[in-house]
């Protein structure tokens, strides 16, 4: 065990667990953050995708030792009153189905229009393709991504 | 107005049930967890007046709506309440939801399956509604002292035109409370509908798009340890034994056991399919400290019974659909002697793969199991059964069981079953702690209950004309016959003979999404096509003319036939004429239609140029499903069914290696992704008035077929074995 000063949405937290462990379990089980999503736990699926400095990262490769004093968002942190212009994209659309998936994708989709604010529907494809949607959502993420890119 | 008798559900218009204190619910914690927006603090009434089991009326006019079925992504927790609204005739903005929990006493049928939720709890829902208007004008009548039949509501408001006088419903719950449940409730008319066929969004979308606890994994509480479980490596071994005292001193882990999840001589339900006898539980302070033990941990594990491989399947399959059926499931006609004459015969063989259902959330359930009583909670589709086995093995009560759902991160079938919910009450009451049992991704997709893995042969006879004189099925699967042998085209053939067989395994299958009709419809539809071309007709037209046949002088009893060949061929017109069929588009295009669930689906799916497994580019679908409930959520539904029909037939497969899953994440299991999902979708429904039918499966098995349909016209090949993107087959002519 070793503790850890992490930034987390904009606040210090502390932690004590084992340096190997994953910043997806630290959130989830140690911070109360369980917005970040277990779906595959190997990188895959996308569903626990966070902003590492701005950049979208899956949480469950990511150990909490690798962190440093980088900054950390979860979707709990995108926005104060849940009005981040994807998430009201996302509900103007109807984007969920089971919704499981959706904070991984909408993290996807916040750090790229961040980097670029009016891709391509290629660009918006490549972006979002480690995020899988077992229901079958896409047609409508890409339509509230496009959406958010307008505003 | 329609008047109704009260009858059904009766027991939920019974006033001061187990739910008037709001016991169940207010039981669990975890629905206060969630906040509320500073909007909806501000409209909370101070006194909430239950008028029946499904909904409350606030002294502000704020309704409560229970949403009796589990909400697995089908969106019933938006559409059902609507059902409620609309009968009570309140404002959808005044309405709240909530998730109601297992009460068998008040709802029937709380069960996410074979798309059903609507349809079976079409009627009770409406009741609900319309009992408690009908209390609520019955109490505005003492009061006035005017005849409860002048006063009309709208929109949570009663009106005595006459009189003048006016009152919104919160000002009368109290006294509608006193008022007797009536016999018998009018209902309003189709016509009359302002909440039923529009637009709702999603009840929990601003909680899903903010990361708000919603989910079984989600679930944390004060003391609460998590539970992970180790099962057989291979279908065919068992549990021999183990030394864990290595493990157990691991950091964080509290104990490592074997324990018996089914004792010979429990009584099971059939959501225990599936289940595994005996397995190794680990239990720990947290998931990552569990999951790091379950790697160190070494299990011995012994054969049991046969260790069967994919090859064994695959040539088991086909050895069936060369073994004709002493039992024929239908038999019309004579088909050997109209083969006999035929000018024409097409025969084609079709199979598909077993598949995992991988809901995104896997497998996981909460359970505080203390010797007064066992509260559960998580995601369950057949709560009911799930109860019922949690008694029989903790050996309690059925009342001491309380169940309550979660919002689940997909169902797909998959928790039908519920082996893990007996598996963590067995876990927590050995522990006397409450605990989460999470299945790693490894353990969900290797665990079994899988769709069966199918194979199926058809042979059409054509006449000198280019009519269809005899059509012969055979059908087999995994642990599961496959044919339904009074659809389409069983009453358009003169000759017909549907004969099925089933292989039985030991790998473990359940329920998919649309059983059977997941891989059957697109086996079908796609040789429909082919016996089209043989027959030199347009595909779309030959089905046309089946289902005039079926329509005008169906073969055999009418009544036998399971679908109504009118309503088909309305959903292949729709889509004929949305789609402009028959006209030169420069696309690649293929058509299919099927019925399942009680409704039809036809779809025109075109496909970009180029490539071996080209991108759809376009879908065109049209449904009849009976009344929409909610035109924006039916049509997400279809278009997620139809990409998963188009995801699973092209991309994902299950095999076996001496009974070892080759496949245990999605490194090796593909799913659909967005560059591969189709780009456009077009939804339209029949309009017809007629009472509500399924809508979570019936888009997927037709998807199958309009693609490889589709696929045979952009590539020349015509695909017969799932997954398409590994099948090789040969150009055509």
């Amino acid at each position: 065990m070793a503790t850890f000063t992490l930034n987390i949405n904009g606040t210090k937290q502390e932690v004590d667990v084992d340096p190997s462990t994953p910043m997806l379990w630290v959130l989830r089980d140690h911070l109360n953050l369980v917005g970040t999503k277990y779906g595959c736990g190997i990188a895959q699926c996308g569903a626990c995708t966070i902003h590492l400095d701005g950049t979208a990262t899956r949480a469950c490769m990511l150990t909490v030792s690798s962190v440093g004093n980088s900054e950390i968002t979860t979707i709990e942190g995108l926005s104060e009153e849940g009005d981040h212009p994807v998430q009201k994209a996302w509900l103007e659309v109807d984007v969920p189905q089971c919704g499981y998936c959706q904070a991984g994708q909408i993290m996807t989709a916040s750090a790229l229009l961040e980097k670029n604010p009016n891709p391509t529907d290629e660009e918006i494809e490549m972006a979002m393709n480690g995020n899988i949607c077992r229901c079958g959502t896409y047609t409508r993420i890409k339509k509230a991504v496009k959406l958010a890119a307008k505003s | 107005m329609t008047l109704v008798k009260t009858k059904i559900g009766r027991r939920a218009f019974i006033r001061n049930t187990g739910l008037a204190s709001g016991g169940l619910v207010i039981g669990f914690s975890w629905l206060a967890s969630c906040k509320m927006t500073p909007e909806q603090v501000n409209s909370l009434p101070k006194e909430w007046f239950e008028l029946n089991g499904f909904l409350k009326v606030g002294d502000n006019g704020m309704v409560t709506i229970m949403s009796p079925n589990p909400e697995i992504g089908q969106n019933v927790k938006t559409s059902m309440p609507m059902i409620v609204a609309e009968e009570l005739d309140v404002a959808w903005k005044n309405v709240m939801v909530e998730q109601a929990p297992l009460n068998t006493d008040i709802f029937t049928r709380q069960l996410a399956g074979g798309s059903q939720s609507i349809r079976q709890g079409w009627e009770s829902l409406r009741m609900a509604g319309a009992t408690a208007r009908h209390m609520l004008k019955d109490a505005a009548a003492q009061a006035w002292g005017v005849p409860a039949d002048e006063i009309t509501t709208k929109d949570g408001v009663l009106t005595h035109e006459a009189s003048g006088n006016s009152a919104g419903y919160g000002e009368m719950a109290s006294a509608a409370t006193s008022i007797e449940v009536p016999e018998e409730v009018q209902l309003k008319d189709n016509g009359n509908f302002s909440i039923i066929g529009t637009d709702k969004k999603n009840v929990d979308g601003k909680e899903i798009v903010t990361g708000k606890p919603l989910f079984g994994l989600d679930v944390y509480k004060e003391g609460m340890l998590t539970a992970m479980i180790v099962h057989p490596p291979a279908f065919g071994m068992k549990y021999k034994g183990m030394n864990a005292d290595a493990v157990k001193s691991m950091p964080g882990i509290k104990d490592v056991f074997h324990f018996e999840v089914y004792p010979e001589g429990i009584e099971k339900q059939w959501s225990d399919q599936g289940g595994i006898p005996e397995l190794v539980a680990i239990v720990g302070n947290s998931t990552w400290e569990c999951m790091q033990a379950k790697k160190s941990l070494e299990v011995e594990w012994e054969q049991d019974s046969t260790a069967e491989s994919t090859s064994y399947h695959e040539e088991a399959l086909a050895e069936l659909l060369e073994t004709p059926s002493e039992t024929p499931a239908r038999k019309d006609g004579d088909v050997d002697a109209a083969f006999a004459k035929a000018a024409k015969i097409v025969e084609s063989t079709y199979s598909a793969p077993y598949l995992a259902h991988n809901t995104m959330e896997p497998m996981n359930f909460f359970a505080h199991v203390t010797p007064e009583k066992a509260e559960l909670l998580g995601p369950i589709q057949t709560p009911e059964f799930a109860e019922k086995t949690v008694a029989a093995r903790l050996g309690m009560p059925l009342e001491k069981i309380d169940i309550m759902m979660t919002r689940m991160g997909g169902g797909f079938g998959r928790r039908l079953y519920g082996p893990f919910v007996i598996e963590a009450a067995v876990i927590s009451q050995k522990m006397n702690a409450p605990i989460k049992l999470v299945y790693s991704r490894e353990d969900d997709m290797t665990q079994g209950t899988y769709r069966p893995s199918y194979k199926v042969k058809y042979k059409a006879g054509l006449d000198e004309n280019g009519n269809l004189i005899a059509w012969h099925v055979r059908g087999a699967g995994t642990n599961d016959d496959l044919i339904f042998e009074n659809r389409f085209p069983a009453g358009a053939v003169d000759n017909y003979l549907a004969e099925k067989h089933s292989l039985q395994t030991n790998v473990t299958t359940g329920a998919w999404r649309a059983p059977r009709s997941n891989f059957v419809a697109g086996a079908e539809q796609a040789f429909m096509d082919e016996v089209a071309e043989a027959a030199g007709k347009d595909p779309l037209e030959f089905r046309l003319e089946l289902f005039d046949r079926a329509i005008n002088n169906p073969v055999g009893d009418p009544e036998q036939n399971d679908y109504d060949p009118e309503r088909y061929a309305g959903v292949l017109k729709l889509v004929k004429e949305k789609a402009n069929w028959g006209a030169e588009t420069g696309k690649a295009r293929g058509v299919a239609a099927y019925y399942c669930h009680n409704s039809y689906v036809a779809q025109v799916i075109e496909l970009e140029d180029g490539g071996d497994m080209p991108r759809v580019d376009n879908i065109i679908c049209a449904v009849d499903c009976g009344i929409v409930i909610n035109p924006l959520a039916a049509k997400n539904q279809i278009e997620g069914g139809m990409i998963d029909g188009i995801g699973h037939s092209t991309y994902s497969a299950m095999s076996f290696e001496d009974g070892k899953p080759q496949q245990s994440n999605f490194d090796t299991y593909r799913l659909i992704r967005h560059s591969e999902a189709p780009k456009n979708i077009e939804v339209h429904f029949v309009d017809n008035g007629i009472d509500p039918t399924g809508l979570g499966e019936p888009s997927l098995p037709p998807a199958i077929a309009a693609l490889s349909n589709a696929l045979y016209k952009a590539t020349g090949r015509r695909f017969y074995k799932q997954p398409f993107i590994n099948d090789k087959p040969p150009l055509v002519g």
